[in-house]
């Protein structure tokens, strides 16, 4: 019972869908924690996750959808996704329902100011952490460097056309 | 219903929830490459006007700091605007089974493709333009934060700590997030923030 990969995907996701401050970006550190401490897969194969997650629609968080399918298919994709949206989604819908445009505001700033460093900590550790984990390859370093620096430089253009631009070099290079 | 707390803004005719459901469908599959509150925006309240700019907005500032992927929240609170508890519930739905059908299928199927060698290199390239993308997430993230010596100092303290030291995340974020939040309180209570 112990050892039910089910139970053990619950266990991690659900405390990383309460800590998913400023959204999906701010718990791939943990995601990665997990996998890496558990041994779910190979660094490679989380990393080939996370690009399928990330070009594919839909938030990039579906990654916890992929983790649980790789860990224990149909039921640990649909263990993983109830685990990381259900809690997360209930302590908003609890907040939105007494929201309003016109009350609150104090606590929302006070809210916003405390919660911002962190979310913007943990999404820049988040990057930090899986770019080691997808090896030491300059190239690939460059990158990611360049591809933030493009979407920069042109915030409308459709990230995908730089996913798959990444894709096209990477292949072309060797 | 006890819910409409927002009754100050006008209520538009009641929305059926099968058109929740078919316009959120409609943006999870279509949001390719990201950018979905901007694809809200447009199918919510410039085309269907079913909510207020300002309405929008509000939920969307909310979304982003509560736990939570920010279009999963603000799909919520769109859906709990139209609809209150059921209607949160089928545009939740609406967003996140499309693409989590299609993430799936593209697993599966890399998972027989996995042998190609020049596939694995392409997919190489996109998890590290993917990475880019995350940074930039998070370079955003970044210029919320006030330029004063406690906020930054949190900042680059989990940086260090789950980046660099490779700590794990979830206990250190229980540590420091009470920590963040007392010093926002202390600071606005003495006038800073």
């Amino acid at each position: 019972m112990r050892d039910n990969p089910l139970i053990a995907l619950a266990i991690v996701f659900i405390p990383l869908s309460l800590l998913s401050i400023g959204g999906g970006p701010s718990i791939l550190a943990g995601i990665q924690n997990a996998v890496e401490a558990r041994a779910w897969m190979s660094e490679r194969d989380f990393i080939d996750l996370f690009a399928i997650a990330r070009a594919a629609p839909g938030p990039g968080v579906l990654l916890a959808t992929l983790v649980g399918w790789k860990v224990a298919g149909i039921p640990g994709a649909l263990v993983a996704s109830l685990a990381l949206f259900v809690p997360s989604s209930i302590v908003y819908y609890a907040i939105a329902r007494q929201w309003s445009t016109h009350r609150g505001k104090d606590w929302h700033n006070a809210l916003e100011l405390g919660l911002a460093p962190v979310a913007a900590g943990l999404i820049l550790a988040g990057s930090l952490v899986i770019l080691r984990a997808s090896g030491g390859d300059p190239l690939l370093w460059t990158i990611a460097a360049a591809s933030t620096a493009i979407l920069l430089w042109l915030p409308k253009l459709n990230p995908l056309w730089v996913l798959g631009a990444a894709g096209v070099v990477t292949v072309m290079v060797g | 219903m006890s819910s409409g707390v927002s009754t100050d803004t006008a209520a538009p005719a009641r929305v059926s929830l099968l058109a929740i459901l078919g316009v959120f469908a409609k943006i999870g599959v279509m949001s390719f490459g990201g950018a979905l509150s901007g694809w809200m925006h447009r199918e919510i309240v410039v085309r269907r006007r079913w909510m207020e700019e300002e309405d929008f907005l509000s939920g969307l500032a909310l979304g982003q700091i509560m736990p939570g992927a920010n279009v999963v929240n603000l799909s919520l609170y769109i859906g709990q605007r139209l609809r209150g508890g059921i209607g949160a519930v089928t545009a939740l739905l609406g967003m996140l089974l499309p693409p989590m059908a299609i993430v799936l299928a593209l697993g599966m199927l890399y998972e027989r493709v996995a042998g190609i060698l020049w596939l694995h290199r392409f997919i190489d390239g996109v998890a590290a333009a993917a990475i880019g993308l995350t940074i930039l997430v998070g370079i955003k993230a970044s210029r919320r934060v006030e330029r004063r010596l406690g906020p930054v100092a949190i900042l680059l303290l989990l940086f260090v700590t789950v980046g660099v030291l490779r700590w794990p995340m979830v206990p250190v974020v229980l540590c420091v997030t009470p920590a963040s939040l007392l010093l926002a309180w202390l600071a606005s209570e003495r006038g800073d923030a």
